[in-house]
């Protein structure tokens, strides 16, 4: 009812337009520069944890054969071409590292976060501007240790992404580096979330209420809570080990451990399960962290071109905060095998099996969005189509494992490496190609080349499954994950083929990206020039220029008088009505007034 | 000799429904990598069958949702002068499907939950015992021998062997030395980690004599893709048998035999002084 | 793990991966000299005769006397120990023969093999270390040779002759501990102990009764006993010298010998069983 405005001005943390080369592109503090730093940071880190990857499947597919090339760039781990199998745990394990908290989080929520939630609130800017430059700031060191922890005697961290102790207690040099990496990174996460919280809360423009807000927003909002009380525990649970490995103490390390035959020094006391728990009480909310924002953006995007409502939008927003609460009491799941107590695990089995269905709420209404619609195939849209039916295949696949006597045979394996990257592949990262394709025009004033996009959305999508849905069937052959060399095995014999057949497809799939990289630049120079509103939408960052001004709108901001979703209402003549058009019949009130 | 199962009503319709699961796919010839490996063990045929159902649900769901994802692409695909229909919704639709997934899940984890509490909870009483020691990169393997008591004189050790006799429940006693392992024998749907620090008992019983390997799946350094053991299934005879030849070969060493890491007389501080 | 101006180098270089790749991979020939076994002109064999052959060009402190001596056993020789390959098939298959443990190896003639003996106290010049390597190979799953000694700053060249993973792990004091994979049958790694070490040992921790001790010297004057029992320490400067002679099993003892000129001295050591 609130659909008056209110004509003053929220109180916001103002600071004058920069002039400097320097505080207008280094350490500005706009949110919209902050949020394009994030986005070229992830995709050169998205760049990395991709070649990475590419080496990992390299070895699947031709196990021990030579890369000349690698034994110049990389002659420890692969020396005269042929890889070690400590380099190849290094591989996997810096590739998820990377492509988690390096590429995919600061995508979805550094860029796209930073970008879009203060125009969509319609605040002039993030509650603390500095710290919002500190948090990425922080971001950088973080990522310089990671990648300079490659260059370290002994190499980067091999303990895989879960870094499961004690083998992170006792392996190289690297791990510290990546102990130290990820603290510093959490700090700038944590500041972030601060800052998105407060902005939220405090800086909503008269009359956006809560249930106005863009499902965007409410997914970071809620990514920003999660991330407030998830990744404390991870910080401290890297603390402790970090001093397990430097200062002596035994966290995690048991009494009586015996490595290579050695007396292990500091030994004693200590649990090796508690790491887990602690890592999965983080690493569960974590997975939504990475999945809620490119939900938020789907369920954006998907009303957009389907130009009509989003079916359900309370549904919607109650199911972010049902999959936010059920995600701190379901991280037991991936401790079934562990030795943890199995009847805790028909436990964590049934929350699991209930977080299932806020996923299945929201993924049919979003086909109840696309029902009756007049769907425009764009490349945002289908980006975010792409991510309503690989995340379906996500989902269904976490039932399996979800079922305790068949994660006894899934688990651990290859099938699990389908089914995340099906969520976090197929899900965050379509999600935030989706985002990219969208906002591009707000963020840079241009559009992407559309027959481009198409065709790199085209071979990504392809390809994306042939390199990944073959793993549910390694898994269903009990290949385990994390191996450097499978024909080793009796039962992986004649798997080779499949792994050869996917590691050419990811090939194609990469090479793919080129395609996206020169059409993200061109498109800068080149591209069509994008107006205020290309796709003619409601939401807020679509009634200022693009891009936006410093302080995001001219004059006041603007006053909200309905919802974000009102597309081709019956009431109204153009198929669009944004939030801040006044009710028809209404003097422009508020925001115009001044 | 099978362990005690909850004979509850529950599990008797489990049983009916994995039973009907498992019938379609039994009989197709589908190639090799879209198939489980054999199963071999008492209860390998229990968790394929829930694999099946739960494949089967969720493969009729995937079909409908991405059915209905592509008719409502193509359907309402954008015409001009067409107007979309303008809902916020149906609340009758969202508790439909809020419920059916909600029960479908419940129901599948009430199935589950006598399959683990058997495998995992309840231990047969009696059965070959097995001790099994994991370290960076092999699985030090410990008989109870003729007894079935550890700590006897004709405890039998063996390195990367696993032999056990077909139709007999064996208990599996698991530890660690150094970091954490995790004890798979695929075709016996046998997953269990090592954790050290701590003593994990499980069992397993095959249904058939044969070799197979032990697979290390769980992440634990670089030799983790090659901690590799060998199953030798054989019947009752065989492996007494075995066990026999085992200890007769380890004897006349058999002290040395029980710390093959015990450090020699000359360790690097002696040398020195 | 990479070298230094890899970073750039990554990022062209996959690229360029992705593309040759594609192409089906036609890099059999690729391997290149770092890994292919080279013929050293270091003989493994005799790793004590290398060394000084080189030493003396660049130490001016070298002299012309040479300490030889025998290795003698007394008492009864401990019951060897047959090494349970069947751990690794592979392993297995290279021996046909039972292979005992190296611990103790008592020559037909009564004396010890494979103990190391070297000038403990009383150098004092300067030897600098030579370039040749050393060669450490792995083959049946056994080390060759067994036990050896090398400078400080010579280079350790690790080959695996073997189609099965072996991981050198090498467990030294005061050096830096290393753990190297070679998972493939040709591969070679370089390495160098910085500091004299006396002894470091080395394992596998995939294979468990592969054992190899080095002494990491700072000088050229050290030698192993052959199969007859016997050693030679050749070229040294007049002195008084504490001489060590140290066997796995029961450590070390020492003797002190003068040496003036280019005399020639013996110096016997018996071990009791």
């Amino acid at each position: 009812m609130s659909s008056v405005a209110v004509a003053h001005e929220l109180p916001h943390a103002g600071h004058p337009a920069p002039t400097s080369f320097w505080r207008k592109y280094i350490f500005s503090l706009d949110h919209k520069v902050i949020g394009k730093q994030y986005l070229f940071y992830a995709l050169f880190m998205l760049v990395i944890g991709g070649l990475l990857a590419t080496l990992v499947r390299y070895q699947l597919a031709w196990p021990g054969r030579p890369l000349a090339f690698m034994g110049k760039i990389a002659p420890e781990g692969m020396p005269g071409g042929q890889m070690l199998p400590e380099f190849y745990n290094s591989l996997f394990t810096m590739h998820a590292t990377i492509m988690i908290f390096f590429a995919i989080m600061p995508i979805l929520i550094g860029a796209f976060g930073n970008f879009v939630v203060p125009i969509q609130i319609g605040a002039r800017d993030m509650a603390f501007p500095t710290l919002n430059m500190l948090s990425f700031w922080t971001a950088v060191p973080g990522a310089v240790l990671i990648i300079w922890s490659f260059f370290v005697t002994g190499g980067a961290a091999q303990g895989g992404w879960t870094s499961y102790a004690p083998l992170s207690a006792i392996t190289p040099r690297g791990q510290t580096l990546w102990l130290l990496s990820l603290l510093v990174l959490g700090i700038s996460s944590l500041l972030t979330a601060v800052n998105f919280i407060t902005t939220i809360i405090n800086m909503r423009a008269p009359g956006m209420t809560f249930f106005r807000l863009p499902l965007t927003v409410w997914a970071l909002f809620i990514t920003a809570i999660l991330l407030l009380l998830a990744l404390p525990v991870l910080s401290g649970a890297m603390i402790m080990l970090l001093f397990d490995r430097t200062l002596g103490t035994t966290f995690f390390l048991p009494k009586g451990l015996v490595v290579s035959g050695q007396p292990w020094t500091n030994a004693g006391g200590g649990q090796a399960l508690l790491w887990q728990h602690l890592f999965w009480f983080f690493g569960h909310p974590e997975v939504y962290i990475m999945i809620l924002p490119a939900m938020g953006i789907t369920s954006e995007i998907l009303p957009v071109f389907s130009r009509k409502p989003i079916f359900g939008y309370r549904a919607m927003a109650y199911s972010i905060m049902g999959i936010a609460g059920l995600g701190f009491i379901v991280w037991g799941h991936h401790m079934f095998q562990s030795g943890m107590n199995p009847y805790l695990g028909t436990t964590f089995m049934i929350s699991t099996m209930v977080i299932a269905v806020p996923s299945a709420i929201k993924t049919f209404n979003w086909l109840g969005t696309l029902w009756g619609g007049s769907i425009k195939f764009t490349t945002p849209m289908l980006h975010a189509l792409s991510f309503v039916s690989m995340f379906v295949i996500g989902g269904l696949s976490g039932i399996f494992m979800a079922a305790t006597p068949v994660d006894i045979f899934i688990h651990d394996t290859y099938f699990i490496v389908g089914h995340i990257h099906y969520v976090l592949f197929g899900g965050s990262l379509f999600g935030a190609f989706a985002g990219m394709y969208y906002w591009y025009p707000k963020m840079f004033g241009r559009m992407m080349s559309e027959r481009w996009g198409k065709i790199h959305w085209f071979i990504t999508f392809v390809c994306f499954n042939l390199v990944f849905f073959p793993m549910h069937f390694l898994g269903m052959r009990g290949m385990q994950r994390r191996i450097y060399d499978y024909t080793q095995y009796a039962h992986l014999k004649g798997l080779q083929p499949m792994n050869q057949f996917m590691t050419i497809s990811l090939f194609v799939l990469g090479i793919a990206q080129i395609i996206l990289v020169f059409n993200f630049f061109l498109s800068m120079r080149r591209g069509k020039l994008a107006g205020n509103n290309p796709w003619q939408a409601n939401t807020l960052e679509w009634q200022t220029t693009s891009p936006p001004p410093h302080e995001n709108f001219k004059g006041s901001v603007p006053s909200v008088y309905r919802g974000p979703y009102e597309y081709s209402a019956p009431d109204h003549d153009a198929d669009f009505w944004p939030q801040n058009e006044p009710p028809s019949g209404a003097r422009p009130a508020g925001a115009h007034a001044h | 000799m099978t362990p005690r199962r909850s004979r509850t009503g529950l599990a008797r319709i489990a049983a009916i429904v994995l039973a009907a699961a498992a019938l379609p796919s039994a009989a197709t010839a589908l190639p090799f990598w879209m198939k489980l490996p054999e199963g071999v063990s008492t209860y390998s045929g229990r968790v394929d069958g829930l694999f099946r159902l739960i494949l089967w649900i969720t493969g009729i769901i995937f079909v409908v949702v991405e059915a209905l994802l592509l008719v409502f692409l193509i359907r309402y695909r954008h015409r001009e002068g067409r107007r979309p229909r303008y809902t916020h919704g149906s609340n009758r639709l969202e508790v439909i499907w809020t419920i059916v997934p909600a029960v479908i899940c419940v129901v599948l984890a009430l199935l589950s939950r006598a399959t683990w509490a058997d495998i995992k909870q309840h231990l047969p009483k009696d059965g070959v015992q097995i001790e099994i020691t994991a370290e960076q990169f092999a699985w030090n393997v410990r008989y109870a021998g003729l007894d079935n008591r550890f700590d006897t004189a004709d405890d039998v050790l063996s390195l990367n062997q696993l032999h056990f006799p077909v139709g007999q429940p064996v208990i599996v006693t698991l530890h660690s030395k150094d970091v954490i392992h995790s004890f798979f024998l695929p075709e016996f749907r046998v997953k269990q980690d090592a954790v050290p620090g701590l003593s994990t008992r499980i069992w397993f019983e095959g249904t058939r004599t044969g070799h197979w390997e032990i697979a290390c799946a769980e992440l634990c350094g670089l030799g983790h893709y090659r901690m590799k053991g060998f199953v030798t299934v054989e019947t009752p005879e065989e492996f007494a048998k075995w066990l026999h030849e085992q200890a007769a070969s380890a004897a006349p060493e058999a002290a040395p035999a029980a710390a093959p890491e015990a450090t020699p007389a000359a360790s690097p501080q002696e040398a020195k002084s | 793990m990479m070298s230094k101006r890899a970073l750039l180098i990554l990022l062209a270089g996959a690229v360029s991966l992705t593309l040759a790749a594609c192409g089906g991979g036609k890099e059999e020939d690729a391997l290149d000299e770092e890994s292919a076994p080279t013929t050293s002109t270091a003989s493994a064999a005799a790793p004590a005769a290398a060394a000084p052959a080189a030493a003396p060009a660049a130490a001016p402190a070298a002299g012309g006397a040479t300490i030889t001596g025998k290795v003698a056993f007394a008492g009864t020789a401990p019951a060897k120990e047959q090494i349970k390959m069947d751990a690794d098939a592979y392993c297995k298959a290279a021996h046909p023969t039972p292979v005992y443990t190296q611990d103790v190896e008592i020559n037909p003639n009564g004396t010890l093999k494979d103990v190391f003996v070297y000038v403990k106290e009383g150098i004092t010049g300067n030897y600098p270390a030579p370039t040749t390597p050393v060669e450490l190979d792995q083959e049946g799953c056994q080390y060759h040779p067994h036990i050896f000694g090398i400078q400080a700053g010579q280079p350790l060249k690790i080959v695996n002759s073997d189609s099965t993973l072996h991981n050198i792990h090498a467990l030294p004091k005061t050096n830096a501990e290393f753990n190297i994979g070679q998972p493939f049958k040709g591969m070679a790694t370089t390495k160098k102990f910085d500091k004299p070490e006396m002894p470091v040992r080395f394992k596998c921790d995939v294979h468990k009764w592969m054992g190899a001790y080095v002494g990491v010297m700072s000088h050229p004057f050290f030698s192993v006993t052959n199969d007859q029992g016997t050693f030679e320490i050749k070229n040294l400067p007049p002195g008084t010298y504490t001489i060590e002679a140290w066997q796995e099993k029961y450590g070390p003892q020492t003797q002190t010998v003068t040496i003036s000129g280019n005399e020639s001295k013996t110096v016997d050591f018996s071990f009791k069983g």
